[in-house]
């Protein structure tokens, strides 16, 4: 096994110094060869029409694949193991590959680390926000503070619920997914402040049959307003149309799911990150190693409103959007309690969005009924 | 649109109640299928792969066709075709029934996903519900009462299977070739020819539990439906010593224990959600070590089964 390896390995190095591969690879970076092709690969964790976050992912590929002077090959289904190190070492020897996106979140540590120094022509641009310093300088991560988009749905929401309850189905409590559960509440108390939202966990990002429960069970707890974060939201919001609640959605859009209670979403907005990149690329500019950010910065953006938004609640959501986009709108400003009754926030302090104390979020605001744990 | 009033804690046995009858319909029908099959004396673990392709088949025959019965009888096909396929293989000498079942079960999940990939995306309407909620005025009620079809199905399915084990002719063969093959032989009976039938039978039921899951609810077909609900209903079978009543009741059982996780955090107890999401498993240990017994042979095995013999 351990001669075969390095054997594979060695030639592999041979071929390049010897420029067979080094034809296909190297030089490619920082755009030397600018009219050639520019072969770029996408992983994806799940399927890619999945109504969610792979979707998103996809969409942004889809927006690469009409560039000049691209060619796009994509892998769906690779699970966060070595797997994903096989397809990226496939993409890169046998397509010829020199940009990579491997888009889910455990691809990156151990095995774009692992990759990186091996292939040094390649640039790997990772979604999550990952890279520290010190990292490999051909790896790229992004990530965006779509909170803001759920910010705004929570005022979208507010403004159309009867019931002044939300719901929230979320599948793991990890800081990210905290935090969009906290922004979406703020937004809908700063409209009003009697509004609680009601959090189910489920315990992993792909339950079909737990997402349809909790729904339900929100649904039968007099709750009119539900969203969620989970991979794949298809089945809560075909579910919530079925129960006459209002949805917003998350990852992609889902209005044509339910034409009647979709009121507005958070979605990505990978087509222009994705195609900025590339751009980059082709130009032979740097590429960032971090880049994040939120409506601003187009990272992130919000689904059209559905029929079922008030004028009020556009006028209202709209102003705050444009506070985003002018970047002087901080969601997390104290004085924050959390739902057990603790100060988090300090009142006079404000953690704005670049904020590194909101990455490690354990807390869920006042107005939220759940636990963490 | 109606907004409902909440209803507080009534809903957490309404939702357990509720989600018995929603989520139990593909645990029942894989389990009666399953049951079907062991008593003729064959083990088949590959109805998860069985459930999944039904899902997809079921999902997919409905949209291109525009008929949503269609799709359930295409889906009970289908299931049929895989369990024909463990069926006649396992009559070639020295296959391993389990062996060959957890290979069916990643033929069919990995089948299912490759066709599949063209219907993640198109939604198909789902199969109508019979209101049974008529005489009630809380929502909630009407709601947890809208009933399909096939669990009525199911549900009759499951004491007229009972039935047919002890009073027909059929289910005396298929109890005796489960029972003893060489008694089978002297009655002149091929216990292969009675084992595949009973196994396609299964199959077929297999199928239509994995219908309901792309047609009914969750309602959409995609990579995570099934989530190992196959497997947990060949698992019920051995619980409910393979009598196709006792099916029903932990089909039931299982079905209701899974809605508690999401029906009390719905009420606001937030506190230990895994703990409750892992009750219908924790139940399971519980029965399995009170009814277990070192001195004596599961009650109710058929003699026949490979991991009894």
């Amino acid at each position: 096994m351990t001669s075969s390896a390095i054997n594979r390995r060695s030639l592999l190095k041979g071929a390049t110094a010897f420029g067979i591969g080094g034809a296909l690879s190297s030089g490619l970076r920082f755009g030397t060869a600018r009219a050639a092709t520019l072969t770029i690969g996408f992983i994806y964790v799940g399927p890619r029409d999945d109504y969610g976050y792979n979707q998103s992912h996809a969409e942004g590929a889809a927006a690469v694949k009409k560039m000049a002077g691209v060619k796009v090959v994509e892998e769906e289904k690779v699970p966060e193991t070595i797997d994903v190190e096989k397809t990226m070492e496939s993409m890169i020897n046998l397509d010829g590959a020199s940009l990579l996106f491997p888009t889910s979140f455990g691809y990156y540590d151990p095995h774009i680390l692992k990759l990186a120094p091996k292939y040094k022509d390649v640039t790997f641009l990772h979604c999550g926000g990952l890279w520290k310093e010190g990292g490999p300088a051909n790896v790229g991560s992004y990530f965006g503070y779509i909170d803001e988009a759920q910010y705004l749905s929570g005022i979208v929401a507010a403004y159309t619920s009867k019931t002044k309850k939300m719901g929230f189905v979320a599948a793991k409590p990890i800081p990210q997914v905290l935090r969009n559960i906290n922004s979406f509440t703020l937004g809908a108390r700063s409209v009003d402040p009697t509004i609680t939202t009601q959090v189910i966990f489920t315990g992993d990002w792909s339950m079909p049959v737990k997402e349809a429960e909790a729904t339900n069970s929100l649904a039968d707890q007099g709750i009119d307003v539900i969203t969620c974060h989970v991979d794949s939201p298809k089945v809560l919001v075909e579910t919530a149309e079925t129960r006459g609640m209002f949805v917003c959605g998350y990852h992609a859009s889902q209005a044509a799911l339910a034409p009647k209670g979709y009121l507005t979403g958070a979605e990505w907005n990978w087509e222009k990150v994705y195609t900025d990149y590339v751009t980059m690329i082709q130009k032979g500019e740097k590429v960032p190693n971090m880049l994040r950010g939120g409506l601003k910065e187009g990272i992130v953006k919000r689904s059209a409103y559905g029929a079922p938004v008030s004028d009020e609640a556009r006028k209202h959501a709209d102003s705050v959007y444009d506070k985003f986009m002018a970047g002087d709108f901080v969601i997390y400003k104290g004085p924050i309690k959390s739902n057990t009754g603790k100060m988090v926030i300090d009142s006079g302090v404000s953690q704005g969005q670049t904020d590194i104390a909101l990455e490690s979020m354990d807390y869920l605001v006042e107005g939220v009924v759940g636990s963490t744990s | 649109m109606a907004t409902p009033e909440a209803i507080g804690w009534v809903g957490v046995p309404l939702a357990v109640i509720a989600g018995a009858i929603r989520v139990s319909t593909p645990f029942l029908f894989v389990s009666l299928g399953e049951c079907l099959t062991e008593r003729s004396g064959r083990i088949n673990l590959g109805l998860e792969g069985t459930l999944v392709m039904g899902a997809m088949s079921g999902y997919g025959v409905a949209w291109l066709s525009g008929s949503l019965w269609l799709g359930v009888l295409a889906a009970g096909v289908v299931g049929s075709l895989f369990g024909l396929l463990h069926g006649v293989l396992c009559s070639l000498p020295k296959v391993n029934d389990i062996a060959l079942g957890i290979a069916l079960m990643m033929l069919g999940t990995g089948l299912a996903f490759f066709l599949g990939k063209p219907l993640i995306q198109p939604a198909v309407e789902n199969l109508p519900s019979i209101n049974f909620g008529w005489w009630s005025d809380i929502p909630q009620v009407q709601e947890a009462l809208k009933i399909n079809p096939l669990f009525i199905v199911g549900i009759i399915l499951a004491p007229a299977m009972m039935w047919a084990f002890r009073n027909t002719r059929w289910g005396l063969i298929v109890r005796m070739v489960g029972d003893s093959a060489d008694a089978a032989r002297a009655m002149g009976y091929n216990a292969n020819t009675v084992r595949v039938l009973a196994t396609v039978a299964g199959g077929f039921l297999a199928g239509i539990g994995g219908s309901f899951l792309s047609l009914y609810y969750p309602g959409s077909w995609n990579e995570g439906l099934s989530s190992g609900q196959g497997i947990t209903a060949v698992a019920l079978v051995i619980f409910a010593r393979w009598n196709p009543l006792y099916c029903l009741y932990a089909s039931l059982l299982f079905g209701g224990a899974g809605a508690l996780g999401p029906a009390l955090q719905a009420v606001g107890v937030t506190q230990g959600y895994y703990l409750f999401n892992a009750a219908p498993y924790i139940l399971t240990l519980i029965i399995m070590v009170a009814s277990s017994s070192s001195r004596r042979r599961l009650a109710g095995a058929p003699a026949e089964l490979s991991v009894t013999r």
